[in-house]
C-alpha cells in the first residue's frame, strides 16, 4: 500500500515526484519542505493495516455504498438468506446513529458491529479497525462494510477493504452517476436496485445509468437486481463468488481507484 | 463535510514534519483535482477552523487546483475534459486513462524557524 504518494500520483503530476530538490530554499531564506503524500496519509496507512488483517485470516472485505434508503441492509439480508449456509458472513454497519440495522442483520443469525459516527458523514479506517475487534475474523470469509449513507464523502476514504460497490435504487434517477462522478468512478460494481419498482417509473433508464457509468470510463458491471425478487439476484451472487474467488488466489486484490498511483508506487520502490 | 476530517489529517501529518525539521510552519500546500472529492472552497473554510484547534493559527493554506485530464486507451490523443463526461475529445471513446483530476496531495510546507528556539552554532 502506498504510504509515500498517497496513491494520488497520476503521470499528470508524476514529474513532481520525480523531481530533484526534496528541501528547497526559498529567496528569503524559508525553508521549503516538498512532501508528496495523500491528504489522508493516516487514514490511508490504517486501511492498509486493515488490508493486511483481513488478508491474514483470508476474509474478502466490501464496502457498500450509496444514498440513505437505496436498499443496502435489504441487500444484505436477501444475501445473507441465499448464501449464509454457503460464506460465513459478518457485517460492520454505519449510522450516524441507532443500532437498528445491526439488529436487523443479527436477527439473520450473522455477527454485525454497529458503528454510530454522531455528526460523520462517512466511515474512516480507523472507525472500521476499532469495529474489527469485535469481529472473529477467523470464523468469517466474507465482511460487508455498510458505509453511512451518502454519495458524496464516503467516496473519499480507504478503509482497507478489497472493492467498492454502489448501490442506485431506480427511484432516484438515472443520471446518479453523472453528479456524483467521484463516487461512481471508484465503483468496482455497480447495483441498480429496488428493479421491481422499474414498471412504475417512466423515467429510469437502466441503460441510461449504465451509460453515465462508462462516461466516467468505468467499465465496472453494472448489475440491475431486487432484493425482494431472489430471482434478479443471480447475476450479484455470481459477481460474489468471482470475487472470493480472486481473493484467495490473489490478495493484492484493492478497489481500483488509483491505479497509476500505485505502480508508480511499486516502481519507486522496487 | 468531509472536509474537516482532512484537515485534521493535513494538519497532524504537517505538524509531524515540522516537528522533525524543529520549525514552525507558515505556508501548507496542497494540490487537489475535481474528481477527488474535496471541494476547495471548504476545504479552505475548514482549514480556518482545523488550525486554530490544532494550535497553528497564523498557517497559511495555499490550495492548487488541477484539472481533469484524460488519454485514449484507443485512439492516444489527450483532453481536458469536464468531470462527469470522461470521453476522448477526439474519437469520444470512454476507454481511457485519467493523467490528472483526482489528486489530494498535501504538496509542500514552508517552514519558518520557531521564534522561540534559539539555535547555537558549533
Amino acid at each position: 500500500m502506498c504510504e509515500t504518494c498517497g496513491c494520488t500520483i497520476t503521470p499528470g503530476n508524476a514529474h513532481l515526484v520525480t523531481d530533484e530538490g526534496h528541501l528547497a530554499h526559498t529567496k528569503d531564506g524559508k525553508a521549503s519542505i516538498e512532501v508528496l503524500s495523500s491528504l489522508l496519509h493516516e487514514n490511508n496507512h490504517m486501511a492498509a493495516h486493515n488490508r493486511e488483517h483481513f488478508n491474514r485470516h483470508n476474509v474478502l472485505a466490501l464496502n457498500l455504498m450509496s444514498s440513505p434508503g437505496s436498499g443496502k441492509t435489504a441487500l444484505l439480508e436477501a444475501t445473507i438468506k441465499a448464501l449464509g449456509s454457503k460464506y460465513r458472513i459478518g457485517v460492520v454497519e454505519g449510522d450516524l446513529e441507532t443500532e437498528n440495522d445491526a439488529q436487523r442483520i443479527r436477527a439473520q443469525g450473522v455477527p454485525a458491529v454497529q458503528i454510530t459516527t454522531g455528526q460523520a458523514c462517512h466511515l474512516d479506517a480507523h472507525m472500521v479497525h476499532d469495529a474489527l475487534h469485535e469481529l472473529d475474523l477467523g470464523s468469517l470469509d466474507i465482511v460487508f462494510i455498510e458505509n453511512v449513507g451518502n454519495l458524496v464523502c464516503p467516496a473519499s476514504f480507504d478503509l482497507g477493504h478489497h472493492a467498492n460497490i454502489t448501490l442506485l435504487s431506480v427511484t432516484e434517477g438515472d443520471d446518479k452517476p453523472a453528479k456524483y462522478p467521484v463516487m461512481f468512478r471508484g465503483s468496482d460494481l455497480v447495483l441498480l436496485t429496488k428493479s421491481d419498482l422499474l414498471e412504475y417509473l417512466d423515467d429510469f433508464d437502466t441503460q441510461k445509468a449504465k451509460n453515465h457509468v462508462r462516461h466516467l470510463a468505468n467499465a465496472a458491471p453494472v448489475l440491475t437486481l431486487s432484493s425482494r425478487r431472489e430471482e434478479t439476484l443471480k447475476p450479484w451472487f455470481n459477481w460474489l463468488d468471482a470475487m472470493v474467488k480472486a481473493h484467495q488466489k490473489n490478495q493484492n486484490i484493492a478497489p481500483t481507484m488509483q491505479p497509476d498511483g500505485m505502480a508508480l508506487h511499486s516502481a519507486s520502490t522496487s | 463535510m468531509h472536509e474537516l476530517s482532512i484537515c485534521q489529517s493535513l494538519l497532524d501529518q504537517a505538524r509531524q514534519i515540522a516537528d522533525q525539521n524543529k520549525a514552525g510552519i507558515e505556508t501548507i500546500v496542497v494540490l487537489i483535482g475535481p474528481l477527488s472529492g474535496v471541494e476547495a472552497p471548504l476545504l479552505a473554510q475548514a482549514f480556518s477552523i482545523a488550525r486554530q484547534a490544532a494550535g497553528f493559527p497564523d498557517t497559511e493554506l495555499e490550495i492548487e487546483l488541477s484539472s481533469v485530464r484524460i488519454r485514449c486507451r484507443q485512439c492516444g490523443s489527450e483532453s481536458k475534459v469536464p468531470n462527469n463526461a470522461l470521453l476522448c475529445g477526439s474519437c469520444q471513446s470512454w476507454r481511457v486513462e485519467l493523467i490528472s483530476g483526482d489528486e489530494m496531495i498535501l504538496k509542500s510546507l514552508v517552514l519558518i524557524e520557531k521564534p522561540a528556539v534559539m539555535v547555537k552554532a558549533g
